[in-house]
């Protein structure tokens, strides 16, 4: 861990006008939780609902791509991540860095909301809160490292990401079951689905198959990451 | 008295034709329409839209063989759903290439570059805006047509009521890309930092259907088909079928649609806002970003 440079990435994450889009992303999900209140619509199905839907599958991988690709692609799209390169920093400490700042920022903006949400809805009912940020956290740690080792691989790293998330995650697990199973956001589930009673969340991989796989995903990003940022070719910005 | 004078250095005055007005607009939406597929630039800028207009066709290359083989007139998918079905696709190509037409040039400064010369603000935003639908609807309708056509060649039954719906079709795609152009350059011209613009309009486009069709579900779960039907109106590709059925006849895909023709001619009022609204704010972004 390099505080110097842990500094420098949140200032270029959170400075200026970008720390609007990211308060708010999840600022949507704690009004519909507080609307859901209101009405006296939030049932523990409907907030089960509403977590699995909106904190889970949108929310957190959303924030995980804009922090996991945030922290380091712009960087080395424009070419100043040679001033980090180029001081006597070993490159795995660069990329350990980078990565914590985008599990910070997803634990921040993703994973304390969907707590603030649950609690909102369901209060410690069948530990529905609690399950969900727990999810959501080991969740976004796989998400972040995988999102990161893109953005050192390839300068099209958020489409990829998006392919990934959307195409892969959503449109072929609606079509294809086995491309459900082999998602981060299943393996999450799974964590969740352990962790609380509530029999609406129902995850299609079991936990001792989901916890190795995301621990897996985690290592082999960040290891990814660490031997590309050794030999990384830097081109000028296009 | 001044002594200063003005000496005839022998500069020549420019007596050729001049091009005008339309001329401009010509080039710049041809140029933002080549950026749009990455044309003229390199590889690795064509990679991605070339990608998604592949994985557009797909499907429908797809639905074609199996009718050409089984006669099964399920097999083909309905022209007015294609768009529907592939919104994700369709949605990532908005994300990856609006901000490639919108932030670009905001991003490194170079917008005075263009206002130095005679180039209108209100024609530079307007050949953005028409470069950028042009793309989509080139997205959305070539799978459409190779369907149609398709279908036609491997005789599906009724051609009179096939053309009918194709080319009802064609017009909903019209419609998908104004309003698609319009949501992703008004939020790309907002985010010039480079990645953060994707971002940005995905973030527009998931929230918003996520959080609808939450609404919606929910709304019916309570029997309240009328709430679930106008709650469309607030995601894009919803609102864009709400017209497709209410006004040209099609079919309905989204989960909960606007009732009555009134739900039709408030979604197409919805759209023309929409998209309005969204030249007027490129036209306040591009002449402020163009006087610094």
């Amino acid at each position: 861990m390099n505080a110097t440079i842990a500094m420098i990435t949140f200032r270029a994450m959170l400075g200026r006008r970008r720390a609007l889009l990211l308060f708010a992303l999840p600022l949507v999900l704690i009004l519909l939780a507080v609307g859901l209140k209101v009405t006296g619509l939030a049932d523990l199905e409907v907030s089960t609902g509403v977590l699995q839907r909106f904190g889970l599958a949108t929310l957190l991988p959303l924030l995980a791509l804009i922090a996991g690709t945030g922290v380091i692609g712009p960087e080395i799209d424009d070419g100043q991540i040679m001033y980090v390169l180029t001081k006597p920093i070993p490159r795995q400490v660069i990329v350990l860095t980078k990565l914590a700042v985008a599990i910070v920022l997803v634990t921040a903006f993703a994973a304390v909301p969907t707590l603030l949400a649950g609690l909102l809805m369901s209060g410690m009912t069948e530990q529905v809160a609690p399950a969900f940020t727990v999810g959501v956290l080991v969740g976004g740690i796989a998400y972040s490292a995988v999102f990161v080792a893109l953005a050192v691989v390839s300068r099209n790293a958020v489409t990829i990401g998006l392919l990934y998330a959307l195409v892969w995650e959503t449109l072929l697990g609606n079509f294809a079951p086995g491309a459900k199973s082999a998602s981060i956001q299943q393996w999450a589930l799974s964590v969740t689905d352990v962790l609380t009673g509530a029999t609406t969340v129902k995850s299609t991989v079991d936990l001792a198959v989901a916890v190795p796989l995301l621990v897996a995903v985690t290592a082999v990003g960040t290891l990814l990451a660490v031997v590309r940022l050794r030999s990384l070719a830097v081109a000028s910005a296009e | 008295m001044s002594m200063s004078t003005i000496h005839d250095i022998g500069y020549r005055h420019y007596d050729g034709k001049r091009l005008g007005r339309a001329y401009t607009v010509r080039s710049l939406f041809v140029h933002n329409l080549r950026a749009a597929y990455g044309i003229g630039r390199p590889a690795r800028a064509k990679v991605m839209p070339f990608l998604l207009g592949a994985l557009m066709l797909l499907p429908a290359a797809g639905s074609v063989a199996i009718f050409a083989f089984s006669k099964e007139e399920s097999a083909l998918i309905r022209y007015s759903s294609y768009t529907s079905i592939l919104q994700v696709v369709i949605a990532i190509f908005v994300a990856t290439q609006a901000p490639v037409l919108a932030s670009r040039e905001l991003r490194f400064h170079v917008v005075p570059l263009y206002f130095s010369r005679p180039v209108g603000h209100l024609d530079f935003v307007l050949a953005k805006f028409a470069a950028m639908a042009v793309a989509l609807l080139a997205l959305m309708a070539t799978p459409i047509t190779l369907l149609y056509v398709g279908g036609l060649v491997s005789k599906a039954p009724d051609p009179a009521d096939q053309l009918l719906r194709f080319l009802g079709a064609l017009v909903g795609c019209v419609l998908f890309a104004l309003v698609l152009a319009a949501i992703g350059l008004v939020v790309a011209a907002f985010t010039p930092r480079r990645g953060f613009g994707v971002a940005a309009v995905i973030a527009v486009y998931m929230l918003s259907s996520t959080f609808v069709g939450i609404i919606q579900g929910l709304a019916e779960s309570q029997t309240n088909f009328a709430l679930a039907g106008w709650a469309g109106l607030f995601a894009p590709f919803n609102l864009v079928d709400i017209v497709q059925v209410r006004l040209l006849g099609a079919k309905s895909t989204s989960v909960s649609i606007a009732p009555g023709l009134q739900g039709g001619v408030v979604a197409l009022a919805v759209c023309a806002l929409l998209v309005a609204g969204s030249i007027a704010v490129l036209y306040r972004r591009f002449r402020k970003a163009g006087l610094s």
